[in-house]
């Protein structure tokens, strides 16, 4: 049987997976899928503690974080639609206009 | 559980939440938009009724531990509502001027408000992850309103993106923490009597979430952008309704969450946060020429004056940063608000710092407002931002931070150039060409003078209906407060 | 094996991961995110948790890709010229990044290992539909109905967003 670290661990190297693909990434829709995969890596920590202490909470928390990835994806593509039509790109790169 | 008692002390959310609902319905069905706007201040004042009645009733929780009554959490709710209903009262005719006026921004303000208010009584975290997200979904919604225009949908992508990447952090650090403490109620993780590497690591990523909700500076990088390219008033409501909701939220974690042992509370690098946050904001902010980016960059600042009251960690420390965000509610929606009037001038470009030259003389009503305003950001004597700075600042020393009360102070008067710049502008400038200002329209008048009476009031005789306010807020934390907060 | 189940998920999450982002193309991106989701789903099983297993397949891999991928296909940008073209500081500080916060991760969890050591035997309890149904309608009630209204707002803000041009209510009359 496999411990409950070594699903911490798996989620930690994914969750880091997910950060440097936010950080490198100039394409926005692969950042926002960067971002989910974040939310989803933490996703099996939660469930993995939830049944290392045999308690619904982590689970219940897993729910909610799908309705609110759900939302923000939702969102996230409707902003990167409206980007789009401004600048015909998605890379960010190339959306720069507002500087200090 | 009583659940009509329960929907009771949660009923300013529930009204804004309906009423969100009852708009939307309204502008599916061409609702004149001029009713639709009726609707969000009728139920936004009924809310505001009911959080004063609030202030001074029980303290408690309710929905099963989700969510706190009384106390900070009523006064978080007050402030949430107040905020919000001032945005929408001076928005009207702003959004009327730039095109953007449908009955959709008013529901969004109103869910906004709900996540807001959720988020300012949580007493869990799972229900401070809901509240945040639900204001922050709204918020992104808001800051691409001027869809059309590159920097509006441009601001909308940089606040999705860092706002979604921050929520990442903020979740794993909840995750840590609860597998850590095995619950996610505040109540039974401040029972905790052992404290593992791993709550520190989930409360350390949790703070990264928050210092990024609240723009301290490492993780600033998006505030400017995206408070240029939001409408002027909805602006407003993005730096003050969701950042007292945010700050009370963080008042709520610390004071009731954070087991009391040494080394928990994060005083340190909650000091450290505050000393450069107060520094980079007012460095940037002096030599910033638009207005809305100097706002950014001030309330950049003003989030590290709040960081000091919270590293002082104590009841006055507390209390001193409720103050603080209320006064700043109220002064800088009027600051925002007279900006907004200006903008709906489409003669020159009121962003502009150089195109206030003159403007002192016409509309005279405004340019007073707007320097009473901008004095009391400024943290000048006979105003609210002055008290609400002593009160911050007071604490620290006592709390024996006498550096960020020192770094505060000197900050401060090195602030005081880039608001006096707007009026030396303003009064002491000829202007470029000849041109004539719109009319300011009666609600939005009254509303910005209310908002300077408040200023005022509070800052010359800090008196509230029933006894002084901060009298109030230090109640919170003496007699009915969270337990172990035995204050002066 | 229960063991074995676990690596290989593990190795394909992983991989399936690392592909996805250092793929060029934005459509098996999309694809190799799928991929990943659907190995976590199945190391939830192995956690006990089935119904958020069956959620994981049915709203993320489900729904929330479709819809990724409708917009990649409308968008029609599929191609990033090159990921790497020049040498960034971004890449830098990604990576120091990164490898500070995976060390404070492990060092973290170093400290917790033996307090941590398997599955609670509750568990097969725990994971159902009626055990997760139950406690979102008594405990998490005021959550849940705060999530009826981030939805309702989630989509009202998408069509705000990504409609080309909004008619005021008065315009019609």
């Amino acid at each position: 049987m496999i411990g409950i670290d070594w699903y911490l661990a798996l989620s930690a190297v994914l969750f880091i997976i997910g950060v440097i693909g936010v950080l490198i990434r100039r394409n926005a829709i692969v950042i926002l899928m960067c971002v989910e995969l974040m939310l989803n890596s933490v996703n099996i920590s939660l469930i993995a503690f939830a049944s290392h202490h045999g308690d619904i909470t982590g689970q219940v928390l897993v729910f909610f974080v799908l309705a609110v990835a759900a939302a923000e994806a939702v969102i996230g593509l409707a902003i990167i639609l409206a980007i789009f039509r401004n600048n015909l790109s998605i890379d960010i790169t190339k959306v720069n206009l507002l500087r200090w | 559980m009583d659940y009509l008692y329960d929907l009771n002390t949660f009923i300013p959310a529930t009204i804004a939440a309906a009423a969100g609902l009852v708009v939307l319905m309204q502008s599916v069905y061409k609702v004149k938009i001029n009713t639709i706007f009726g609707v969000t201040v009728f139920s936004l004042v009924v809310a505001l009724l009911f959080a004063l009645r609030d202030l001074f009733g029980p303290v408690g929780t309710s929905f099963y531990d989700m969510v706190a009554y009384g106390g900070t959490a009523a006064f978080g709710t007050l402030l949430v509502i107040t905020g919000t209903l001032f945005c929408v009262l001076i928005s009207r005719d702003y959004l009327e001027a730039i095109d953007h006026h449908y009955g959709e921004v008013y529901a969004m303000i109103l869910f906004a408000t709900t996540g807001m208010v959720g988020l300012a009584v949580s007493n869990d975290l799972i229900m401070l992850f809901v509240g945040l997200e639900t204001m922050s979904i709204c918020l992104y919604v808001l800051a691409g309103l001027i869809k059309e225009e590159k920097t509006g949908a441009e601001s909308a992508l940089k606040y999705f993106l860092l706002g979604a990447f921050s929520t990442g952090f903020l979740l794993y650090g909840i995750a840590l923490i609860y597998g850590a403490t095995g619950s996610t109620n505040y109540a039974d993780i401040t029972a905790l009597t052992d404290i593992s590497p791993l709550f520190m690591a989930g409360s350390a990523l949790l703070l990264v979430g928050f210092f990024f909700k609240i723009s301290a500076v490492p993780f600033h990088m998006w505030t400017p952008d995206v408070y240029q390219g939001t409408p002027t008033t909805l602006t407003a409501y993005f730096a003050t309704a969701s950042k007292a909701a945010t700050f009370v939220a963080l008042i709520l974690v610390m004071s009731r969450m954070m087991p009391e042992i040494e080394g928990v509370g994060w005083t340190q690098a909650i000091s450290v946060i505050a000393i450069i946050t107060m520094i980079l904001g007012n460095l940037i902010a002096l030599v910033q020429d638009n207005v809305k980016r100097m706002l950014a960059y001030s309330s950049i600042a003003h989030a590290g004056y709040l960081l000091v009251g919270l590293a002082a960690g104590t009841a006055d420390g507390y209390t001193g940063v409720l103050y603080y965000l209320f006064a700043y509610t109220v002064m800088n929606i009027g600051a925002f608000g007279v900006i907004a009037f200006y903008e709906r001038n489409q003669a020159l470009d009121f962003t502009d710092v150089n195109n206030y030259a003159g403007l002192g003389y016409k509309q005279p009503v405004m340019a007073v407002l707007l320097s009473v305003f901008l004095f009391s950001l400024a943290g000048i004597p006979p105003f609210v931002g002055f008290l609400a700075k002593y009160y911050v600042f007071a604490a620290a020393v006592n709390a024996g931070h006498i550096t960020l009360a020192v770094v505060g102070v000197l900050t401060t008067a090195a602030s005081v150039y880039y608001y006096l710049r707007v009026m030396v502008f303003m009064y002491f400038r000829e202007p470029h060409k000849e041109f004539d200002l719109v009319n300011p329209g009666a609600i939005f008048k009254y509303a910005l003078i209310v908002l300077c009476v408040l200023t005022v009031y509070y800052g010359v005789e800090p008196v509230f209906p029933m006894g002084s306010l901060i009298e109030l807020l230090t109640s919170y934390y003496t007699e009915t407060g969270p337990a172990g907060m035995a204050g002066p | 094996m229960a063991t074995y189940a676990f690596v290989l998920l593990a190795v394909l999450a992983v991989a399936s991961a690392l592909a996805m982002v250092l793929n060029k193309n934005t459509v098996n991106s999309a694809l190799f995110l799928v991929l990943n989701l659907m190995s976590v789903a199945g190391l939830y099983l192995l956690l006990h948790a089935q119904f958020l297993a069956i959620i994981q397949i049915l709203v993320y891999a489900g729904a929330i890709m479709v819809l990724f991928l409708f917009v990649i296909m409308l968008l029609n940008v599929d191609e990033e010229e090159s990921l790497f073209d020049k040498f960034r500081a971004i890449y830098l500080v990604a990576f120091l990044l990164g490898v500070v916060v995976f060390g404070q991760i492990v060092y973290s969890l170093g400290g917790v290992t033996d307090l941590l050591p398997e599955i609670s035997a509750d568990m097969a309890y725990v994971g159902t539909v009626e055990a997760v149904g139950e406690v979102l309608y008594t405990t998490y009630l005021m959550p849940f109905e705060m999530t009826a209204i981030l939805l309702t707002a989630a989509v009202v803000g998408a069509l705000m967003i990504a409609q080309y041009k909004v008619k005021t209510s008065d315009q019609e009359e």
